[in-house]
């Protein structure tokens, strides 16, 4: 039976960890992902949870400790956000490259500088490319559950990679919203045992872990991290099933918000998502039709099947909440059009850079870029593919 | 108990095998096989070891020289995955996950590179956490993986190729930072000053009690680097047993905050004799720079006088 209750993001993520039950935790305080640590502190405290919490000196020695722990045979967790995850980036390279799978809470912020605490994508953009498994979370419910798919999807054998759960830092991690919870006992059977293969607690089977290693085996090492990133999209699908079979909550790669009959579409992550549901059930009463792709899975990058769902839409927006500075485009942008241009998909795509540094995103604002879609259709002129959203204009400051 | 350390080394299996590729006449794998000798038979060993000579030359892809679970992940945080390992273990034992009647030791290695810089607060940290583990620098007074730069447990004067003995700048101008006292005074249950020296007990008692004391110590070994330190591979043992009878390097031990030290030399020589046979030191010897080897000496005095103060003040009744 599931539970009803109200929790903030952080509390749903904090709670999904006490139902896991990890072996270690290695943490440091960074807003917003602080309050994570903080109550899982106070369930170690409180004998909650059978868990060592390593309260380190830093980031870097948070997920180093996370490294050494799972490498070790222990499942181990840890949360931060933003510059935290600046400072771990030497070491979420090798956690992905030793295939460990660690679990990592992310609570975007924007990464300074200048330093700013506010929700922005851009410290989950700065390692989109180390090996890890990124899921994405429109709000606190799907926080929670992709916590509690989380190990299951990074551990099968055949992924073995690091997977980082993504919320927006205080809109998602700070608001309080209606949650189901699932029983503890039922996550415990869902989560399952960890059994790694080779491990350095094995006395019968010393291993070493770490190694120099050169042009005769390095190419070969990382071909198989791809594999398996690439075998990683079944997996998640196949436990997304599952998950739903059990919960009655069923997620895909992405959602879909009322885009098969769609004409104009944005793609956008996390809450914003939210936003634009909103925005899309208005403009259907008002006879236009508008549609949602929410990518819940970004890496891996779903770029088929993304490009196969937006393929009947005649003008899309992709919305990244984090500039790449590149002159050219966001990522998710740079991701989505790349799909589709491999998949011999041609539908006019633009891109808007929105709500930096925790820039509110109101619903007119998601409002207008439909319209400049609708003006997009009706011109057939692109005009300009790279734009802000939100952006204060000269005169206003 | 009485031993007879020629014994301990003929009987006890090396747990550091041979075929690494580490210099002839270089001080670390000395240091590595002598220290984990003494571990128990029949206990198991988790080895962390900071990015440096000793990590890339024991465990190059496919190959690795350590017969124990051995663990690298980067250059300055041996620590703090060291802290991951141990925590596992204290968690999984808790849980009755882990065999109740097997017992595994933590070890991490650093060079000062990893230890006295890069890595210091990753140590700090894991020190003052009281993880039940050991870090070991083998200090060899400088970044010689990359090619002798100076680091800040290079010794005054000495030439490396960030601090060059110039015509203008005669080598490193700064003292070399004192990592051990700095240990000690985490108030940690046990550090020490060691180096392979005479009938390699001192070493070898050290790692022992650092082994076997309950939470975190610390041993800082003095290990010649023939490349960046300039002397014949061969001399390596002349070089160690010069950098104690000078006092150079100091032999002692902080036992729960009293300090003993633990080889007091009969007579003490001069620092001259420690620094002729090595090419770092070749321009303090030519004429006009004596007052290099003057300064030198007055400040292996001043620190040799200071163990010895805080010897008799940590242990006055």
């Amino acid at each position: 039976m599931s539970i009803r209750e109200r929790l903030s993001g952080n509390e749903a993520a904090a709670t999904a960890m006490k139902q896991i039950n990890p072996d270690v935790v290695a943490a440091f305080p960074i807003t917003p992902s602080t309050e994570i640590p903080q109550y899982f502190s106070t369930f170690v405290a409180n004998g909650a949870v059978d868990t060592e919490f390593v309260a380190v000196e830093s980031e870097h020695s948070a997920m180093s400790a996370c490294i050494g722990a799972e490498a070790a045979g222990a499942r181990a967790m840890t949360a931060t956000s933003a510059n935290g995850l600046s400072l771990m980036w030497e070491m979420i390279y090798i956690a992905s490259s030793l295939r460990l799978p660690i679990v990592l809470s992310l609570v975007n912020r924007a990464v300074s500088g200048p330093l700013n605490i506010h929700n922005d994508h851009s410290d989950a953009m700065g390692v989109r490319d180390s090996g890890w498994l990124m899921l994405f979370s429109e709000n606190n419910q799907e926080a929670y559950d992709n916590l509690l798919m989380a190990h299951k999807i990074a551990e099968n054998k055949e992924v073995l990679l690091p997977l980082m759960v993504c919320q927006d830092g205080f809109i998602t991690s700070h608001s309080i919203e209606n949650i189901m919870l699932e029983e503890d006992s039922e996550v415990k059977n869902f989560v399952g045992k960890y059994e790694p293969e080779h491990y350095l607690l094995n006395k019968k089977e010393p291993i070493s872990v770490g190694p120099l290693d050169l042009q005769a085996y390095l190419f070969e090492h990382k071909a198989q991290q791809a594999e398996a990133m690439k075998k990683a999209k079944d997996v998640i699908l196949k436990v997304s099933k599952e998950f739903g079979d059990w919960t009655g909550r069923y997620y895909g790669l992405f959602e879909e918000y009322k885009l098969d009959d769609a004409e104009l579409a944005i793609v956008c992550m996390n809450s914003t998502a939210g936003t634009t549901k909103f925005v899309v059930d208005k403009l259907r009463n008002q006879g236009i039709k508008a549609g949602l792709l929410k990518v819940r899975v970004y890496r891996p990058f779903p770029a088929e099947e993304i490009a196969k769902a937006l393929s009947h839409v005649k003008a899309v927006a992709v919305l990244d909440k984090s500039d790449s500075l590149n002159g050219a485009g966001g990522a998710l942008f740079t991701d989505v059009t790349s799909g589709m241009y491999v998949n011999n998909i041609h539908v006019p795509t633009i891109n808007y850079v929105y709500g930096i540094g925790g820039r509110d995103v109101p619903a007119l604002q998601i409002e207008s870029v439909y319209n400049d879609l609708s003006k997009i259709v009706e011109t057939g002129n692109l005009g300009n593919p790279y734009r802000y959203l939100g952006l204060k204009t000269k005169e206003v400051m | 108990m009485p031993y007879n350390m020629k014994e301990v080394i003929a009987n006890k299996p090396s747990r550091f095998a041979e075929g690494h590729r580490m210099c002839a006449g270089c001080g670390a794998p000395i240091v590595a096989r002598h220290i984990l000798r003494a571990l128990k038979e029949e206990d198991h060993a988790v080895i962390a070891c900071a990015t440096g000579c000793m990590e890339v030359s024991t465990f190059t892809y496919p190959y690795t020289a350590w017969t124990d679970s051995f663990i690298h992940t980067a250059f300055e945080c041996a620590g703090a995955t060291l802290s991951g390992v141990e925590a596992a273990y204290k968690s999984l034992k808790k849980q009755g996950k882990l065999p109740e009647d097997e017992h595994t030791k933590f070890i991490a290695f650093g060079g000062d590179g990893g230890t006295y810089d890069i890595g210091l607060q990753s140590l700090s940290g894991a020190m003052e956490r009281g993880h039940d583990m050991v870090y070991v620098c083998y200090d060899n007074g400088a970044y010689m993986n990359t090619g002798i730069q100076r680091s800040s447990a290079t010794p005054r004067f000495a030439d490396t190729t960030t601090s060059p003995a110039g015509s203008v700048i005669p080598g490193k101008m700064q003292s070399r930072k004192d990592l051990t006292q700095i240990l000690a005074n985490h108030h940690i249950p046990y550090a020490a000053q060691s180096i392979a020296f005479g009938d390699f007990k001192d070493l070898y008692e050290k790692a022992e009690k650092a082994i076997y004391t309950e939470g975190p110590t610390f041993l800082n070994v003095l290990s010649p680097c023939p490349r960046g330190w300039g002397y014949n591979t061969e001399d390596l043992m002349e070089i160690n047993k010069l950098a104690v009878q000078t006092c150079y390097w100091p032999l002692y031990e902080v036992v729960d905050g009293k300090y003993k030290i633990t080889f007091k030399p009969a007579k003490k020589l001069p620092i001259e004799e420690f620094l002729k046979p090595q090419k770092r030191f070749r321009h303090m010897f030519k004429p006009g720079n004596e007052w290099m080897i003057e300064e030198f000496q007055k400040e292996v005095d001043r620190r040799y006088q200071e163990l010895l103060d805080l010897e008799e003040m940590t242990n006055k009744e």
